[in-house]
């Protein structure tokens, strides 16, 4: 199966980073990500046409998947690299340490990757005994830590540069232990000594797909380190592991994709680096990869298609809808309890893991909009995780008491006589009940929001019954 | 005295008939609210109903029971038949009415078109003051330095920002400070704070610190769900922020007690 | 059925196709010949005048450093004089493009170094294939003229960057792609380089140099 989800346990998640000082400390800078979007998009007139684009570039490419599919393979082909098939996490994983053992690889460098999480991979490799080395910069540290990303760009924010220096001293023996290691200058000094070391030793690279473009049977990285670059050009052998919706037509489809990616994500016009790979090295070329291996992964996305769940599909991993979520703000990716958080992962978890175990992300939702009216692709977001409450409701999944409410309040919404009724006499008592206080410190039935907030008292009679006694009509 | 403007855009009389869409709320916790609205709607020409109602069927939607909220919208569409605009004072309830009511009966030809046309003539409303009617100016005085909150559905689904600033400016005697992030959600989300009641109160926490910092005495939005949020905040931390909404303001019915506020505390 | 043919089948099945429908197949032969440009910026657009101060500002905004020279007999005066204000060892390594091989090395006391690097090199020259404009973007490609291991390994990397080669936008850099390689075809490596690398992965410190190189240095060759 794929990597283990606690997304069923998003409230108790949710609770332990509230509660984590140090957590909600880091989230603060996430928030940058808001103001550099907002300034990129303020520089560029054309950016709103661009997400028109953009949207209808992934729509026909999903509209028309196994044709263009069909393309990109024999183009790959074509210029001397392999496509491999998998269809779910379990295949992928066996396909790739195949592939490593078939070369006798004992170490793997490895780019970023949001698939390579979701399959597992790193766990399944040291498995297999084969040593795999996180090269972005943030992973590598949270890597020695032993954990997870907690934001999807910027994965060791939560840590302070105190935190990185302990990892570093504990994990780089070798190096001199009366090394200074006070300025951040320094910490990344050591970091790209360190992993120069493991990049120029490893056997394979792996590394993911922003896009892979059917037109050449190329494969897109983007990244501001370079060390995806070094990933797949020093090893002997560079394997790219991509979900099937990464297929775009042409070069020039990619252009209008990368236009709105690095401005979406991290306010950039341009990531530093945007690297198209097609095939192995060629007869003549100095350096390069002598084997191309593309690994192609559904696990589930080819029955979102045609579907009302489709729209997902466009996403093109840029972060823009965690970053200006109020829920994912407050907690951080942690919580989320999968590889994919914030409202893109609450629209996708469930696709790929299922409703019971995923079925929570989606109601952890105030619908703000503010995700889809910064999506590039201008995915219906708050729709779509409304759909998912819709399947949970009619699969009868929603808490038993939510269940009981509705219908109570149905009944009564239903027969207006009857609704003007009871609310006027429940609003009267309601307003006795506050002893002229005017606010409730405690109700019953609502200690979700009296435990932390009052709540104001009715002002008596409701507006319809001192509308009619003013008025005296009857309608 | 009377704000200005003989109403404009397409009207079957040279009066128009405006159903009022009072939204539970209001209905049910602050009726002042519904009568500043009504107000609003006089003082610029209109003649105001108000059909015996229920709910937009909001809950129901956003909890996933279609059923019921179909039943609901129906129910709404034909209370309002014979209104020439349904004006509502809540963004939330009127994204609903607007945006959703014609999703709802997508597919199904004779609801969707009465769904349709019963959306083109609904609006929320401050909107409905300052994009139809016209109203440049109102005649109101409020004393005091407000803050002004844009309320998530009102903002995205029916784009309302300019339009309550525009009256607001208008109003003698009132300042208005802008939040250092007047469009970041407040935590409210329907059903969303009781049953993410940890989760809301972190996001209304941080909406509270922003409304705070801004030293505003007042704190105003379109939407009473949104403020019954933050007024519960605000009072539980023990500020001394009043809360009210927007409407009453505008119409200068602001001497009742603000959200939350015993009445012999108006003295204040 | 294997893993190929299930994922096939499974994308026609939602999709309700059968994969042989001639409109589709049109649709995606018609899209993937003629390659359709859709929204362009203006940024990048105007005379050479224009895209050569367009490049110059959008390259330095992301921390590359800029010279211009008259003609590529200048260049190695410029990179020895870049290197030495930097306090750079006076060492150069570089592929086999003829440009660059054609321009007087010894009038400098560099010391010259040829090939792919293998990681010990602190500085390398590369010339550009093309660049962008709009953004500031320099487009190298893979092969024996410029090793793409000098893009990433060195401390410090200039690029020598002919005029006439900065192109308005990504379309101009693909069609000259095209042009070169044939059409559906592309060089094992294609870099689209803005800027020095960089990480704010500390304590979102912004530092440069993360992987690739610390300093950006392009060299802009030709007259008015």
């Amino acid at each position: 199966m794929s990597a283990t989800a606690t997304s069923a346990h998003f409230k108790e998640n949710a609770h332990a980073a509230l509660t984590d000082a140090r957590l909600q400390g880091a989230m603060a800078f996430s928030r940058n990500f808001v103001s550099r979007r907002a300034a990129a998009v303020e520089r560029l007139p054309e950016f709103d046409a661009l997400r028109d684009s953009a949207k209808a570039i992934k729509d026909h490419a999903l509209a028309h998947l196994d044709l263009y599919l069909e393309a990109y393979e024999s183009r790959v082909r074509a210029s001397g690299g392999e496509v491999h098939f998998a269809q779910d996490a379990e295949e992928a994983r066996r396909i790739v340490i195949d592939l490593c053992k078939a070369m006798g690889a004992k170490s793997i460098a490895k780019g970023k990757s949001m698939i390579a999480e979701e399959i597992g991979l790193n766990h399944a490799l040291e498995g297999a005994g084969i040593e795999a080395v996180e090269t972005d910069l943030g992973e590598y540290i949270i890597q020695l830590r032993g954990e997870t990303p907690s934001h999807i760009i910027a994965p060791a924010i939560h840590l302070t540069a105190k935190d990185v220096e302990g990892e570093f001293r504990k994990a780089h023996r070798d190096l001199a232990a009366d090394r200074s290691l006070a300025e951040p200058e320094q910490l990344l000094s050591e970091a790209r000594q360190v992993l120069r070391a493991k990049f120029l030793a490893a056997d394979v690279g792996v590394t993911g797909a922003n896009f892979l473009i059917a037109e050449t049977g190329t494969s897109i990285i983007v990244t501001n380190e370079g060390n995806g670059d070094l990933t797949q050009i020093l090893p002997e052998a560079h394997i790219v592991i991509a979900s099937i919706e990464k297929i775009v037509p042409t070069l020039e489809d990619a252009a209008q994709l990368m236009r709105v990616l690095a401005r979406s994500a991290t306010g950039q016009d341009a990531s530093v680096y945007t690297t198209l790979s097609t095939g192995p090295r060629r007869p003549g070329d100095p350096d390069g990869p002598r084997a191309y291996h593309v690994v192609i992964l559904d696990n589930g996305r080819s029955t979102m298609l045609g579907g009302q769940f489709q729209p997902m599909l466009r996403c093109i991993r840029c972060g823009a809808c965690m970053n200006h979520c109020p829920v994912y703000q407050a907690v951080g990716g942690h919580a989320y309890g999968w590889v994919y958080p914030g409202p893109m992962g609450a629209v996708l978890t469930p696709s790929l893991i299922g409703v019971a175990e995923g079925g929570q992300l989606p109601n952890a939702s105030t619908f703000c909009g503010r995700c889809e009216s910064v999506c590039p692709v201008r995915i219906p977001l708050p729709g779509m995780m409304r759909h998912w409450r819709e399947r949970e409701f009619e699969r009868r999944l929603s808490p038993a008491p939510l269940r009981y409410g509705l219908g109570f309040w149905a009944f009564f919404a239903s027969r207006p006589a009857l609704y003007r009724l009871a609310t006027d006499l429940a609003a009267r008592a309601l307003k006795l009940a506050g002893r002229g206080k005017g606010r409730f410190a405690w109700l019953p039935f609502a200690a979700g929001w009296t435990g932390y907030r009052d709540l104001a008292a009715p002002e008596g009679a409701t507006f319809q019954s001192r509308w009619r006694a003013k008025s005296g009509a009857v309608k | 005295m009377n704000a200005t403007a003989a109403p404009a855009g397409p009207s079957r009389t040279s009066q128009p008939r405006v159903g009022l869409f009072v939204t539970c709320l209001v209905d049910i916790i602050r009726p002042s609210v519904g009568f500043a609205a009504v107000k609003l709607l006089e003082d610029a020409g209109c003649k105001v109903v108000v059909p015996s109602q229920t709910c937009c069927g909001q809950p129901a939607y956003n909890s996933g029971d279609r059923a019921t909220a179909k039943r609901l919208a129906r129910q709404a569409i034909d209370a309002f038949e014979d209104c020439d605009y349904v004006v509502a004072p809540s963004g939330s309830c009127g994204g609903m009415l607007i945006k959703h009511y014609p999703d709802l009966f997508a597919g199904e030809p004779d609801l969707e078109t009465r769904a349709e046309r019963f959306a083109e003539k609904t609006h929320e409303l401050v909107s409905f003051l300052v994009d139809v009617l016209k109203v440049e100016k109102v005649a109101a005085r409020y004393e005091g330095t407000v803050a002004y909150h844009d309320s998530c559905a009102g903002l995205r689904e029916l784009g309302i920002k300019a339009q309550p600033r525009r009256l607001l400016a208008g109003v003698e005697g009132l300042t208005l400070v802008e939040l250092a992030e007047p469009e970041t959600c407040c935590g409210f989300g329907g059903l969303f704070a009781t049953k993410y009641g940890e989760l809301s109160n972190a996001i209304v926490s941080r909406k509270a610190e922003d409304i705070q910092a801004t030293k505003a005495d007042t704190l105003l939005a379109g939407d009473l769900g949104c403020l019954l949020n933050m007024a519960g905040k605000l009072s539980r931390e023990g500020s001394a922020v009043k809360a009210r909404h927007v409407a009453e303001i505008l119409a200068g019915m602001a001497d009742g007690p603000a959200m939350g506020e015993a009445e012999k505390e108006t003295a204040r | 059925m294997n893993s190929r043919e299930a994922i096939f089948a499974s994308i026609r099945r939602s999709l309700g196709v059968s994969g042989q429908e001639q409109t589709r197949r049109f649709e995606v032969e018609t899209r993937l010949k003629q390659a359709p440009p859709g929204v362009v910026p203006k940024r990048g657009q105007g005379d050479p005048a224009a895209r050569l101060a367009t490049f110059r500002a959008e390259a330095e905004r992301a921390q590359a450093s800029v010279a211009e020279v008259a003609a590529w007999a200048d260049t190695p005066a410029e990179i020895a004089r870049f290197l030495r204000d930097n306090n750079c060892p006076a060492t150069l390594r570089m592929g086999a493009d003829p440009r660059l091989a054609a321009v007087p090395w010894s009038e400098t006391s560099l010391e010259i170094l040829h090939g792919a690097s293998d990681g010990r090199d602190v500085n390398a020259v590369s010339a550009a294939f093309a660049a962008i404009a709009e953004t500031g973007t320099l487009a190298l490609v893979s092969g024996p003229d410029n090793p793409t291991t000098l893009n990433f390994l060195p401390d410090n990397h200039i690029v020598v960057l002919p005029r006439e080669a900065i192109l308005a936008d990504f379309e101009g850099a693909f069609a000259k792609l095209r042009a070169t390689y044939g059409k559906g075809a592309a060089p094992r490596t294609l870099n689209l380089i803005t800027g020095p690398s960089r990480s704010a992965d500390i304590e979102q410190t912004l530092l440069l140099g993360a992987h690739g190189p610390r300093r950006l240095h392009i060299v802009i060759v030709g007259e008015d």
